[in-house]
């Protein structure tokens, strides 16, 4: 059972993501803000995070920096899910070493599908 | 009284006025000599023998007329003072010496407007002279009671004008520089013309009352002699004509009698005097002329009229055997003879030796010898001129003495001389007057005033009964001399001046404006005339080109000057302009210099001769001032256009850039702006999608799970459609498109309101909101508007404080015309950092990119916007550290 964090402070997207992923047989972790994704993350290491990065506290790029200055998570493949459509954004988020960047509004079968991919690869 | 008597009290006399002069000489630089009552008195030279005689002479024949001359310099008294005081600048500077000199100077130091100026005063003032020898003479005989003799050895007047002569010499002499002040001459006549002016007094005094029992006593007895009418009123139109031309000629011989020029100009010490002689000097007059019409009507009375009323002064004392009386009016008499032909002498051999006798032949002779020989030449020739020119008025006198009063020759002379009127004064103010215009002028005027009044007076001394004056030449009616062009209603010397003045400005006026003068001519004329900056007047203020070598001009300058002389005066110049004394070319301001040094000894005119000879000067074609003069005037104004234009361009730049700075700022927040309201649309958007797309395919989703599903879409839809109003708003606030609804409203009432709105809210979360002493006051505002931001405030407070023990408190405080409004809450407070953000749209705290807002992120935004509306302040108080506090002030009277 493959094991996914959502972090995002948006608790109906969570709600929703939650849902959707839970169904397709993912196990699901739940965090507010990068904070406690990192804390959660000393416990259990997800092969998946979909990364928010407008949030209160600790935000998704300075989250994202931590993850992968710690080899311990070098698995975890990582989604950016963001209001931040530029190009720019993009650009950044992915050089950041995400391995895919998703803009809200999304589509939720567009996510798994991409999700599954990744976490099967 | 036997002719010996008053020969001896002449000569004592003058002894006397002799022995003043010398005392002054030595104390030229005491108080007593330098100041500006000698300085006013002096120019009471004014009142020759002909104010002292013959306007009583006039008074008694013509009535009020005799005023005019009086009249005209007290008119001119205003004009006076600022011509002088232009005038007195310019010739100290310039070392001018004598009328002629400060013509010339104003022509471009031209040679023949100097020698022409010369020849009309010669031919104005020697018959002047020989008027003022005839007073002396008649007076002496009357007062000797002799027959008048006919050789000029036993003719004591001859004696008399020798004596003058001499007295001139000696005083008038002493240096070569001409324009050096002669503080021991202008003293005596000082001296001189208070005692005329004592002795006319005291013989109205007797007249009036001595003889009489006051003015009425005259008056009464002489109304009742025949004719009277005449003599007290203007008799006809002409008469007043007359007395109006007669001012003017008076106005204008104030200023160009040689004398005149002499006192006021050459011996002025100081402009300051011209203060006190602005009111003295009429004083003067005033007093002079006060006795004058009751002397002549004494005359009229007591004596008989077979006898000339010229010397009714003389006449009215010794017919009542007061012979001590006479001798003191003659003596009054003598000192304004001595006083007038001193100083018109002095003034004439100046202008004969400076204008006329050095430029025109002696300049070559003095070139070559050495300067204690070239001083005493100079001041021989000025010697001879004396001598000759009072020789010279003795025998005009002898020749034309049958005919012609003391008051018409005076006159004459007035009007030969008013022919440099036009010259002089449009001089003075206009530029473009050119030395040929004023020399074609003065020779047209002259030539009128010679053929209107010298020429009828000739042929009627020379050939009797010559029908020239009445019928005109060759009966030429047209021409007749005292009604030229058929004007006949003047007297001949109003005549006469109408129309020499009339001519000689046409001249002046149509030459100068056909041709320009040369170059220097213009840079001299710019010089007088704008010499509203006198400090200005330097060296180079000339344009000059040629070559010329220091040691020629030194040489040339100790000829005149003597060594000592020049080496101080060239030592001041290499101060004054910083020039190394080694220095072999002159240039232009020393070439100007050193003439300015000559003009004082040998006259304008001669100077610039005497230092063109030693200099190769390249003269200016006209074309080639004229584009040096176009050339300045556009290299001045082209740049200052370009540094106006600099100016500008700089300014113009720098507000461009202020603006596009603005600009970018504005288009940055912009984009700003709309990132973020996009990011805020889109995280509801994405919710409602994610909401839908999940319940589009839960076939299977329990019922519960399904209606919060729901619900949460019905929220994010609620949130969004706040945000897009919200977003209205602030631009439509921001914009000032916003049309406020304002009325008056009671502050207490809107408070409650919006306290009522939250309460629900408040209470459930455990919430307790305090509303403190609001003052029951009403002011004009939009209630909806204010309410929306007392409700921000509360909500925002709200959700900040915690549960049960949050606490919010709303008090108001009212000074003068100000109510402030406080919103606290004991909830996290605002970070310092933030204070100053927080009512930018959309703050988010720290990083403005990457942190999530708190509420719309717009509510403080908003009501900022509303309370400046209202001509309030929303601040936060920094100093609250227990949670957050808002103070909402507003200006009761403004609203």
């Amino acid at each position: 059972m493959k094991k996914l964090l959502i972090v995002d402070d948006e608790p109906n997207i969570v709600m929703s993501l939650e849902y959707a992923f839970q169904k397709q047989g993912f196990h699901v972790f739940i965090a507010r803000d990068g904070g406690e994704a990192l804390q959660l993350m000393e416990r259990e290491i997800p092969d998946l995070i979909i990364l928010d990065i407008m949030m209160p506290e600790v935000d998704g790029y300075q989250t994202i920096k931590i993850i992968k200055e710690n080899p311990a998570f070098a698995k975890a493949k990582i989604i950016f899910l963001s209001a931040k459509s530029k190009a720019s954004d993009i650009e950044k988020g992915l050089s950041l070493g995400a391995d895919l960047y998703f803009t809200k509004p999304f589509s939720v079968k567009k996510l798994i599908t991409a999700a599954e991919n990744l976490v099967l690869s | 009284m036997p002719n010996y008597v008053i020969l001896l009290v002449i000569i004592g006399y003058l002894s006397l006025l002799f022995a003043v002069g010398i005392w002054a000489n030595k104390k030229s630089k005491s108080r007593w000599v330098h100041n500006p009552w000698v300085y006013a008195l002096s120019l009471a030279v004014y009142c020759s023998a002909w104010t002292y005689y013959g306007s009583v002479g006039i008074a008694a024949s013509d009535g009020i007329s005799f005023l005019t001359t009086y009249l005209g310099p007290v008119i001119a008294l205003p004009l006076w003072l600022v011509v002088m005081k232009r005038i007195i600048i310019i010739s100290k500077q310039y070392q001018v010496s004598s009328l002629a000199d400060f013509m010339s100077l104003r022509y471009g130091n031209n040679r023949s407007i100097g020698a022409v100026v010369t020849i009309i005063c010669v031919i104005a003032v020697l018959p002047y002279i020989a008027l003022q020898l005839k007073a002396v003479s008649e007076t002496f005989d009357i007062l000797s009671e002799g027959s008048k003799s006919n050789t000029v050895i036993t003719d004591s007047t001859f004696y008399i004008a020798l004596l003058l002569a001499v007295f001139v010499a000696l005083f008038g002499t002493q240096t070569t520089d001409a324009s050096r002040r002669r503080s021991g001459l202008i003293f005596t006549v000082a001296v001189e013309s208070v005692l005329k002016l004592l002795f006319f007094l005291i013989i109205g005094i007797y007249a009036t009352f001595y003889l009489f029992d006051g003015t009425t006593d005259i008056y009464r007895q002489v109304s009742a002699l025949d004719g009277f009418e005449n003599l007290a009123t203007f008799s006809n139109i002409e008469a007043s004509i007359n007395w109006y031309f007669m001012i003017a000629l008076s106005f204008f011989a104030i200023f160009l009698l040689p004398r005149q020029f002499q006192v006021s100009v050459v011996e002025n010490t100081s402009t300051s005097h011209l203060k006190k002689a602005s009111w003295l000097f009429p004083l003067y007059l005033l007093l002079f002329n006060v006795f004058v019409i009751f002397i002549a009507w004494a005359g009229k009375i007591v004596l008989s009229s077979d006898i000339n009323p010229d010397y009714y002064t003389l006449y009215l004392p010794l017919s009542q055997g007061h012979k001590l009386l006479g001798l003191m009016v003659f003596l009054g008499g003598l000192s304004s003879v001595i006083s007038m032909v001193v100083v018109s002498t002095l003034a004439l051999s100046t202008m004969i030796s400076n204008n006329l006798v050095i430029p025109y032949g002696f300049i070559k002779l003095l070139n070559k010898t050495n300067p204690e020989d070239n001083a005493l030449r100079i001041r021989n020739i000025r010697r001879i001129s004396i001598f000759l020119l009072i020789i010279g008025a003795y025998f005009f006198y002898i020749n034309f003495n049958i005919e012609l009063s003391l008051f018409s020759i005076g006159l004459i002379a007035f009007v030969i001389i008013a022919q440099l009127a036009p010259a002089f004064f449009i001089g003075l103010f206009w530029n473009r007057g050119s030395a040929m215009a004023a020399k074609a002028g003065i020779l047209i005027g002259s030539i009128i005033t010679f053929y209107t009044l010298a020429l009828p007076f000739i042929t009627e001394v020379f050939i009797e009964d010559s029908p020239f004056a009445t019928l005109g030449p060759y009966g030429i009616e047209f021409l007749k001399p005292y009604a030229l062009f058929g004007l006949d209603f003047m007297p001949p010397v109003t005549h006469a001046f109408f129309w020499s003045m009339v001519f000689n400005c046409m001249f002046y006026l149509v030459f100068s404006v056909i041709r320009k003068g040369n170059y220097r001519e213009r840079n001299y004329a710019e010089l007088v005339v704008n010499a509203s900056s006198y400090g200005d007047l330097e060296e180079n203020a000339f344009v000059w080109r040629g070559e010329a070598y220091v040691s020629e001009i030194k040489k040339a300058l100790v000829r005149f000057l003597g060594e000592k002389r020049t080496t101080r005066a060239l030592d001041l110049f290499y101060r004054k302009y910083q020039i190394d004394p080694s220095i072999e070319k002159a240039d232009a301001r020393l070439v100007n210099f050193s003439e300015k040094l000559l003009t004082g000894t040998i006259g304008a005119a001669s100077a610039q001769l005497m230092i063109s000879s030693v200099v190769k000067e390249q003269p200016f074609t006209l074309p080639e001032v004229l584009k040096i003069l176009e050339e300045n005037k556009e290299t001045i104004s082209a740049n200052k256009q370009l540094q106006q234009q600099s100016h500008d361009l700089k300014r113009l730049s720098n507000s461009l850039k202020t603006a596009n700075e603005a600009l970018l700022e504005k288009d940055r927040q912009k984009d700003e702006f709309l990132d973020t309201v996009a990011h805020e649309l889109k995280t509801p958007t994405a919710s409602i999608r994610a909401a839908s797309e999940i319940l589009a395919d839960a076939d299977d989703m329990p019922a519960a799970l399904k209606q919060k599903f729901l619900n949460n879409i019905v929220n994010d839809a609620d949130r969004l459609s706040v945000l897009i109003t919200n977003i209205l708003d602030l631009e439509k606030l921001s914009s000032g498109r916003d049309v406020m609804n304002k009325k008056s409203h009671n502050l207490k009432h809107t408070v409650d309101k919006a306290v009522d709105g939250i309460y629900q809210l408040a209470t459930k979360k455990g919430v307790n909101i305090e509303v403190g002493a609001v003052e029951n006051v009403n002011f004009i505002y939009d209630e909806d508007r204010i309410l929306q931001v007392f409700t921000n405030l509360l909500s925002n407070s709200l959700k900040f404080v915690p549960s049960h023990t949050g606490r919010i408190k709303i008090q108001a405080k009212k000074q003068h015309n100000k109510i402030s409004l406080s919103f606290e809450d004991n909830g996290k407070g605002i970070p310092q950092e933030d204070m100053q953000f927080i009512f930018e749209k959309f703050y988010q705290s720290n990083n403005q990119n990457i942190k999530k807002p708190q509420g719309s992120g717009m509510g403080l935004a908003i009501s900022k916007h509303i309370i400046e509306n209202h001509q309030g302040t929303i601040a936060v108080d920094p100093a609250y550290k227990r949670g957050a506090r808002f103070v909402i002030t507003f200006n009761t009277n403004e609203l």
